[in-house]
């Protein structure tokens, strides 16, 4: 199932003409429309804005009651203090070892994944074997059981391979609950990749694993940052493995900016919440805003697949 | 079809070669194997036995599932369930629909505007969860606010008011999703045959009666899929409570998700945590089940 795109076959019934458009050019019900989109801009930008310009006031300004207003005096203060002195839990050192920690996760999570997707995927579309979709069926529903099933084993079992509460031991979790959702992404790609070059390749002589390294590779480039860019995704905005599995030296991102704001004793410092509420959304705000049609793309064949 | 049938085998070199696929595959299948298929068994075994703080084997047949219907937060909890995974579906397909039909109307900068839409998509919900924690809290949010603009008796706090506090979970939930079931919708309503249109036009329907009988019918796989990954959402949903209401006030927001985690793992009732687990793997295998087994099927 392909992103929408503007040039895709249009359903759209409210020509200008059919309805009635008033001789003056100004056509109501069309500016009726525009101003109930717009309206609806505001409404999804409206908490990006209260995050924003509150991470850039004193807390003075913001407990007086003027939080939807611009700040009066601007200050950097709150994201020096959310960075690097906030305390998050017991010490005072800032969210960036947390931020270090998310990306130590994501990248080797990501990376491994999707490469194992990428082969599944190549095995189960050009070495089909009797019950390849029931095998890719249980790797899916993998991904779709609600993980509280999981949590207590898989405690035991981090234990035992020795890499509980580490940072290590989350990128082993992401990993084994994302390779239902790569393989997907990659089978699906792969299925409609023409099986006469592959049977071609197999009569030149090319093995199992040149054949994937020539013929489909090279060709797998959208598919893979499709992938990549849903894996880091939910890797980097996942809460539940890493407050389950990480202690506080190995804590992701998520978790503490939740112990951030949840745990501050005494003053809330509402403006450093919101700065380091917004650390942790730029890195996936800014791959959604550099590649937003792949993201797009990968949401979309996680659902409505074809 | 399948490639593999036309090497023939010749020798252990060729059966190896035959092999190799399988040998790709199996580290995922055992993967998977234990950490999916292992695990939800484990689990299932300790909801029948009286783990405490570790998990122990003696088995209590029924007695957890006994003890979990009778714990007042797992009525909370479920109550919760019902009334947020009700309205945040109904709200999110009604909110997507409408959008996705607006934006069908060759809007000038529709991508534009469908990037603002959907980009609470990528962040996460705990980000949500602070921005709508206190910009709904009545100190220093809305309430605050308006009363600063002269409404001195406005008042809005839900979030501090227990029979509320769930409404603002659907609030903040419908916020990060909605734009999502919109490109969903949007999909379906670019996937609908142009001459049908044209020719129903042609005919005189009007807009709403097109909309009405030829567009919205044929969105139905459309709203499948959004039912099947907002129930889902739904069920699942922890990060999103935690971080806006914390389960509070008291234990006005519960819901399974987080009644599992603090019966387990702070409350040390391993086995009621466990049962209260496969209660929600249950009620999403029932969701989800059939919704991959209708897919994969036609696809073969």
């Amino acid at each position: 199932m392909p992103a929408p795109t503007a040039n895709a076959v249009t359903a759209g019934t409210g020509e200008p003409s059919a309805t009635g458009a008033t001789r003056a050019g100004i056509h109501w019900p069309r500016v009726a429309l525009y101003v109930i989109l717009g309206l609806f801009c505001i409404y999804y930008l409206l908490p990006l804005y209260v995050m924003l310009v509150n991470s850039l006031k004193p807390l003075s300004e913001i407990t007086a009651g003027g939080m939807m207003a611009l700040p009066g005096e601007w200050t950097i203060a709150p994201w020096q203090s959310a960075w690097s002195t906030a305390q998050v839990g017991v010490e005072a050192t800032g969210l960036r070892p947390y931020f270090i920690n998310s990306l130590l996760m994501v990248v080797p999570a990501v990376a491994i994944t999707t490469v194992i997707g990428a082969l599944n995927g190549y095995v189960l579309t050009k070495w089909r074997f009797r019950g390849a979709t029931l095998v890719f069926g249980l790797l899916l529903f993998g991904c779709f059981i609600p993980f509280q099933m999981v949590l207590i084993p898989m405690a035991r079992m981090l234990g035992l391979m020795g890499i509980a509460g580490t940072v290590t031991g989350l990128v082993f979790v992401h990993m084994v609950y994302g390779i239902g959702f790569s393989t997907l992404y990659f089978r699906n790609y792969y299925a409609a990749f023409p099986d006469e070059l592959v049977r071609a390749a197999q009569i030149d002589g090319a093995g199992f694993f040149t054949i994937f390294w020539r013929i489909l590779l090279p060709s797998s480039g959208p598919i893979a940052v499709v992938c990549i860019i849903w894996l880091f995704t939910n890797i980097w905005n996942d809460f539940l493995f890493g407050a389950s599995f990480s202690d506080f030296d190995s804590q992701p991102m998520t978790v503490a900016l939740n112990n951030l704001v949840q745990s501050s004793t005494g003053v809330k410092e509402y403006n450093v919440h919101f700065a380091g509420a917004i650390m942790a959304a730029l890195p996936t705000l800014f791959v959604y805003i550099v590649a937003g049609r792949y993201f797009v793309r990968g949401l979309m064949s996680g659902s409505v697949k074809g | 079809m399948a490639i593999s049938d036309t090497v023939r085998h010749r020798g252990a070199a060729d059966r190896l070669r035959d092999l190799l696929p399988k040998l790709v595959l199996s580290p995922s299948v055992a993967l998977v194997g234990i950490f999916v298929y292992g695990f939800i068994l484990f689990t299932l075994y300790l909801s029948f036995t009286d783990s405490r703080i570790l998990p122990s084997f003696g088995w209590v047949g029924w007695q957890n599932y006994g003890f979990l219907f009778r714990i007042r937060a797992w009525d909370t909890a479920l109550t919760n369930l019902v009334i947020f995974g009700t309205l945040y579906i109904v709200i999110c397909c009604i909110l997507g629909l409408l959008l996705a039909i607006f934006l069908d109307q060759r809007i000038r900068a529709e991508g534009f505007i469908r990037t603002i839409y959907l980009y609470p998509m990528a962040l996460s919900f705990i980000v949500t969860g602070v921005a709508w924690k206190w910009f709904l809290d009545p100190g220093i949010g809305v309430e605050a606010v308006v009363r600063g603009w002269g409404f001195e008796s406005f008042t809005f706090d839900w979030i501090k008011d227990s029979d509320m506090a769930i409404y603002t979970i659907v609030i903040a939930a419908v916020w990060q999703t909605s734009g999502f079931v919109m490109a969903m919708f949007l999909a379906g309503l670019r996937g609908i045959d142009s001459e049908m249109l044209r020719a129903a036009e042609i005919d005189g329907a009007s807009t709403m009666a097109l909309y009405r009988r030829i567009v919205i019918p044929q969105l139905r796989p459309a709203f499948m899929s959004a039912f099947v990954v907002l129930a889902h959402m739904a069920i699942k949903s922890y990060d999103l409570v935690i971080a806006l209401t914390n389960g509070g006030p008291g234990t006005a927001t519960e819901v399974p998700a987080t009644f599992m985690y603090s019966y387990t793992f702070t409350r040390n009732q391993m086995g009621i945590g466990a049962s209260s687990a496969v209660i929600m793997m249950l009620t999403i295998a029932a969701i989800i089940v059939p919704y991959l087994w209708s897919e994969l099927r036609e696809k073969k």
